[in-house]
């Protein structure tokens, strides 16, 4: 016998699939949940190429690894070229400066929390900047700042803006910012 | 080839809504059970099962997918799970695919099921995670970044506007008016979109999908055995996939070459010459407006730089030339993540049978393609399916 030739899913069919509630629901008790807030410590080792790239922002510097293969200098610097598929090369300096390859203007935090931007609160400006010295379109995700998110525009030249010496830890958060060339 | 025909014969889904409160295992449980009444088999009939879910990170605990095995009628039997982000629905059914196809069971039972609603007040936490945690997550990206920062890169590329972009809203969400599972269908206006709250711009609220709890079955088959239980089997036809570097950072976010890849790789299998006049409906992943655009120019459904012209020119509305997103998408139906992707599928199914009811799109389509992305900007999940 052939069998099931006739399946449209209707209102009917699909209504007591799901309970839906609302947020209050939960927040109010009106349903029982069990809630959990979780506080798990983490130490990331991260190898030998991301390691040196953080050792030398303490020292205020960016540092990438070539590919003599592709030609291709690498950042941020891996021990192996993944296009290549062979080890990497030359540790090279690169520049504090790049160019904005894109960006966007963030009214939210990482949670989804909204920013009061009628307060005063300057947005987030989040961009891939493009490092010059690394190979075209070799971008590091950073944030932008001293600029008015209205001025930000892709192709923008930029400079890293850095922590002092002192206060540097060895974290890509050693460059605060990067900000426009020439402000 | 060396692999066998394989056939999706049943289908089951769940509605979509912000918070469910149906556990995870329930929730699959009814589009399982659903998908399995739909083709009148029963789960002695099922020889394993594929399951899709997403970060455990949603659930707060782990092995996420191995608890749903009752739910989705895996007991004792072979079960994987699988999970690559938003790509994984559209994977579960690759999965799916590859247990039949293979000749090792006659049978699969597919489930994607999603309870992002545990991360509470709201899961965009749990995303900070997706970052690479030394290089990337000390600036607290959160995922609205990266969609926004690649629409901006898209628009630039193309000159594409945010008003056209916001097209693919009203369309989207209109069309999810009539799938009776849609958490967010609604008539609205491109001002609307403009007019709602900036999150990232260029991305306003209306240009993002919802966080959603839901599930979604299909029930896949041998061809001796669908051909035994309808008479109306859909083939898998092609099915592709591929995963870009997590450097994404390194690549230009205006051109997906993963969706690409894993497009040629369904299409080569299915025979498809002219992706463009070969496929006749197309569910592309739409977890944002412009990805749907992104996709389909990355599908070669579009041109690089046509697909607004065809959004404008009507080609992609519900009887235009190549519906897309006929379902209503994540857009209009909701996100649940790994069950969205199994929703285009099981779509194309009901579509190619002529059984969407108020969502069907005339000229009896006998080709359609489910598509889905995830990770970073990374995976590009395709399956290309036939009457």
């Amino acid at each position: 016998m052939i069998r099931g030739d006739k399946m449209e899913i209707t209102k009917e069919l699909v209504e007591k699939t799901i309970t839906a509630l609302k947020s209050k629901d939960l927040t109010d008790k009106k349903v029982i949940t069990a809630a959990w807030q979780p506080n798990l410590a983490y130490a990331w080792d991260d190898g030998p190429a991301i390691s040196r790239y953080l050792a030398e922002l303490k020292n205020g510097k960016i540092i990438a690894k070539r590919c003599r293969k592709c030609d291709r200098t690498m950042l941020p610097p891996r021990m192996f070229c993944e296009l290549c598929w062979r080890p990497s090369n030359e540790w090279v300096y690169v520049q504090d400066t790049g160019r904005v390859n894109t960006f966007c203007v963030s009214h939210v935090d990482w949670k989804a929390g909204r920013l009061d931007i009628q307060g005063g609160v300057r947005p987030y400006t989040p961009a891939v900047i493009e490092i010059d010295g690394a190979s075209p379109g070799m971008g590091i995700l950073h944030l932008l700042d001293n600029v008015d998110p209205k001025d930000i525009h892709i192709g923008m030249r930029v400079k890293a803006v850095w922590k002092p010496a002192e206060q540097r830890e060895g974290s890509i958060t050693d460059i605060r910012y990067f900000e426009p060339i020439g402000s | 080839m060396g692999y066998r025909r394989v056939a999706v014969v049943g289908a089951g889904i769940t509605k979509f809504t912000r918070f469910a409160k149906e556990t995870n295992g329930e929730l699959s449980y009814e589009a399982a059970r659903m998908a399995l009444d739909s083709c009148e088999m029963n789960l002695s009939q099922i020889d394993c099962v594929s399951i899709g879910t997403a970060p455990d990170a949603f659930d707060g605990f782990h092995l996420n997918g191995e608890t749903l095995a009752e739910g989705s009628g895996g007991f004792n039997k072979p079960v994987m799970r699988n999970y690559v982000g938003g790509g994984t629905g559209v994977m579960s059914a690759i999965h799916g695919w590859q247990h039949v196809a293979s000749g090792m069971f006659d049978t699969c039972l597919v489930i994607a099921e999603e309870k992002m609603s545990s991360a509470f007040p709201h899961p965009a936490g749990a995303f900070l995670t997706i970052f690479d945690h030394t290089t990337e997550q000390p600036v607290m990206p959160t995922l609205l970044w990266i969609f926004a920062i690649e629409m901006q890169r898209f628009m630039h590329a193309h000159g594409y506007t945010k008003e056209d972009i916001a097209k693919v809203a009203v369309k989207n969400k209109r069309n999810a008016l009539d799938h009776p599972c849609a958490q967010l269908g609604a008539e609205i206006t491109v001002d609307d979109v403009l007019n709602s709250e900036i999150m990232a711009h260029p991305v306003n609220r209306l240009d993002v999908s919802p966080t959603s709890d839901g599930a979604v079955a299909l029930v896949f088959a041998a061809e001796h055995v669908a051909r035994r239980v309808t008479e109306k089997p859909v083939w898998m036809d092609g099915v592709g996939w591929a995963l870009d570097t997590a450097y994404w950072c390194t690549r230009d976010l205006y051109y997906p070459d993963y969706v690409e890849v894993a497009a040629k790789k369904a299409y080569e299998m299915a025979g498809i010459k002219e992706p463009a006049k070969e496929i006749h409906i197309a569910e592309p992943y739409d977890p944002f407006t412009y990805k749907e655009l992104h996709h389909l120019e990355g599908l070669q459904l579009a041109p690089r730089g046509g697909s607004v012209q065809m959004l404008l020119d009507g080609v992609t509305q519900r009887d235009g030339n190549l519906p897309v997103c006929p379902s209503g998408g994540l857009l209009g139906v909701g996100n649940p993540i790994a069950a969205a992707g199994l929703m285009k599928v099981a779509e194309i199914f009901w579509q190619l049978r002529g059984e969407a009811g108020k969502r069907q799109v005339p000229g009896n389509p006998t080709c359609g393609l489910a598509q889905a992305w995830g990770d970073l900007m990374q995976v590009g999940t395709v399956v290309v399916m036939r009457t």
